[in-house]
């Protein structure tokens, strides 16, 4: 299995599994490494240079994974939409494996979300959950995370079961509006948002450094993860192929 | 320097459990997650290597979704 590196460079070459499948496989290694070394420097800031804030304390700390855990939740979601939608329009096969390949992350990250929400809730509001719009869609996505992942794993058929997940995927995806615009919409418990496009964000530069930092060692994990799973996918998928049975005689000789 | 000492890093001005109940579980989950995925992977090539032995060394049967 050679790149093809000479004339001209095909993004699309790389839509087939048996190129994309060692092409993970390379990739996935730098992603890991570069989300450990971008979380320890974000850890470093996060515990060590961002200041105590003025009227929280120490507890504010939990919003360096709070916010990078909810905002990978809704982005790996949406991206979830945008493969499952590739699927169904172009049909490819690695698109929809794709989406299978990052719900299970999704879900983890909504769920950490979910749980430093709760943890930094009980101090600051004195609950550890209420009922509040931005509480209840993100609980919501959880549920479409796992929904996503119990239907794609119930039907028998492959290919049958890349289409009903992608049909919820695409219409789970109206959630996340939701979710992200549910402080705005509603008057809920939840703050606002710290960081926006339109407005100087609300908290000191070092505190922001930290929290970006640490939502790109999230993205990083995230491709790294999702990369690693997709090729067991598509290694399952394509087992009728000569090439797998290429790569699993390599993988078998293996002491 | 926030802290005057590692005891007063790890109580996190009292907030301890909320504080390292967050980063802890976090760490869990993605430790948690990489061994799945590893354990995915070993069990999908042994699984695929088995299946592949059973049939005399020759790909796995042709599914339903093989001529695309």
């Amino acid at each position: 299995m050679t790149m093809q590196s000479s004339r001209g460079f095909h993004l699309f070459h790389f839509a087939a599994p048996n190129t994309f499948y060692p092409l993970a496989g390379r990739l996935a290694p730098w992603f890991a490494g570069l989300a450990a070394l971008l979380a320890a420097l974000g850890l470093w800031l996060a515990f060590f240079v961002a200041p105590t804030d003025a009227t929280q304390g120490e507890v504010y700390r939990v919003i360096f994974i709070h916010v990078p855990a909810a905002w990978m939740s809704m982005f790996v979601y949406l991206v979830m939409a945008f493969w499952s939608g590739m699927g169904i329009i172009f049909n490819t096969r690695l698109s929809a494996l794709m989406a299978r390949a990052l719900a299970p992350t999704g879900a983890m990250f909504c769920f950490v979300a979910l749980w430093t929400g709760a943890l930094w809730g009980r101090p600051t509001w004195g609950a550890y959950w209420v009922w509040d719009a931005r509480l209840t869609s993100q609980l919501l996505l959880l549920f479409l995370y796992f929904g996503y992942i119990a239907l794609t794993e119930a039907i028998e058929d492959p290919r049958r079961g890349d289409r009903a997940g992608a049909i919820l995927a695409l219409v789970g995806a109206v959630n996340v509006p939701i979710i992200y615009f549910s402080v705005k919409w509603w008057n809920t418990l939840h703050q606002g948002a710290s960081v926006s496009l339109t407005k100087a964000p609300s908290m000191a530069a070092t505190m922001l450094w930290g929290m970006l930092i640490m939502a790109l060692a999230a993205w990083a994990y995230t491709i790294a993860v999702a990369l690693w799973r997709v090729r067991s996918l598509i290694l399952e998928r394509e087992r009728h192929t000569d090439w797998v049975s290429a790569e699993l005689d390599r993988q078998g000789a293996r002491p | 320097m926030n802290w005057n000492s590692w005891a007063a890093f790890w109580d996190m001005g009292g907030a301890a459990f909320y504080v390292w109940g967050s980063y802890g579980v976090t760490f869990i989950a993605i430790v948690a997650e990489l061994l799945l995925v590893f354990r995915r992977r070993r069990d999908t090539l042994t699984r695929l290597l088995r299946l592949r032995r059973a049939q005399g060394g020759r790909p796995a049967a042709a599914s339903p979704d093989s001529s695309d």
